[in-house]
């Protein structure tokens, strides 16, 4: 039922999988402000060290509520359907990111220097 | 049509049904956009050994609209086509290959979904931050093709015992 080709195949995929997390973990870093998109358009840029409550979108329509507290980011409230971003944990290391797929909104940490630049050329 | 593969169709199709509601009510322990269980390949890919490439890949895509329509909407469709896709491509591919049983190739097939998932949401939300997400979904993928795989192997051996199967 199980050939040693297919477990040669899950090591491999496994070991591929793992080390690319091992990377992405030994390199991370602290973020230093929250991106907010909604279908790719920035829609703000918030300080990570400033408390913050930010509702997306209005309340009448589709909406979610990003909330910044003590250096980390968190979605707290969304009326999408799947609920998947407000069940995940609050995020405040540099590429780390909280999506709402239904809502097309990615929140996402980046490191100060490169979203100077962004606000500038927005 | 053959009277045999209408059965079967039917069989498989209704059985898709059930799988892709079981874990619609089942909630995801990991909050990633684009994880699946992917419960419903079990079908696509008794279907693929027992039946055909062509087969598995109208069933497939027959559960994808089927399911869309009762328990999600377009958006959750094209999420789903897309990933349903790519996992077939890759099973079929991994089917030619012949080096790998059922669980290789369901453990392939696992991992396209999750991909072709990701890929669509890539697109819907405009970023490549979701990049970061791709080595838990492929390691979700290999995890859960492979006990598709397992228990598909069982069914499919039990089909092909079946009588009108021998002809």
């Amino acid at each position: 039922m199980i050939k040693k080709s297919d477990l040669i195949l899950a090591g491999v995929i496994l070991i591929i999988a793992l080390a690319a997390i091992v990377f992405i973990n030994v390199t991370k870093k602290e973020g230093a402000v929250v991106v907010v998109t909604i279908g790719g358009d920035v829609y703000k840029t918030l300080p990570l060290d400033e408390d913050t409550t930010l509702t997306i979108g209005d309340k009448q329509g589709d909406y979610n509520v990003l909330e910044i507290r003590g250096g980390e980011a968190k979605m707290t409230e969304a009326n999408c359907p799947d609920k998947i971003c407000v069940a995940h944990r609050s995020i405040h290391y540099d590429h780390e990111s909280i999506i709402c797929l239904p809502h097309g909104v990615s929140v996402e940490i980046r490191d100060g220097e490169k979203s100077d630049v962004d606000m500038i050329a927005n | 049509m053959k009277t045999r593969n209408v059965a079967m169709y039917g069989m498989l199709i209704a059985l898709a049904f059930i799988l892709s509601y079981i874990e619609s009510i089942i909630p995801i322990p990991v909050p990633i956009p684009g994880i699946k269980i992917g419960l419903a390949n079990l079908v696509v890919i008794t279907a693929l050994f027992t039946m055909g490439p062509k087969q598995a890949f109208v069933l497939s895509m027959l559960r994808i609209v089927l399911v869309g329509f009762t328990f999600g909407n377009l958006s959750t469709m094209m999420f789903s086509f897309a990933g349903g896709m790519l996992s077939w491509l890759l099973m079929v591919a991994a089917k030619r290959w012949k080096r790998f049983s059922m669980t290789g190739v369901s453990i392939l097939g696992g991992i396209g979904h999750n991909i072709g998932q990701i890929l669509v949401a890539m697109w819907v939300i405009n970023n490549s931050v979701l990049l970061y997400y791709l080595p838990f979904l492929i390691i979700s993928g290999l995890v859960t093709g492979a006990v598709i795989g397992i228990v598909g192997a069982l069914i499919t051996a039990n089909i092909k015992k079946l009588d009108f199967m021998k002809n």
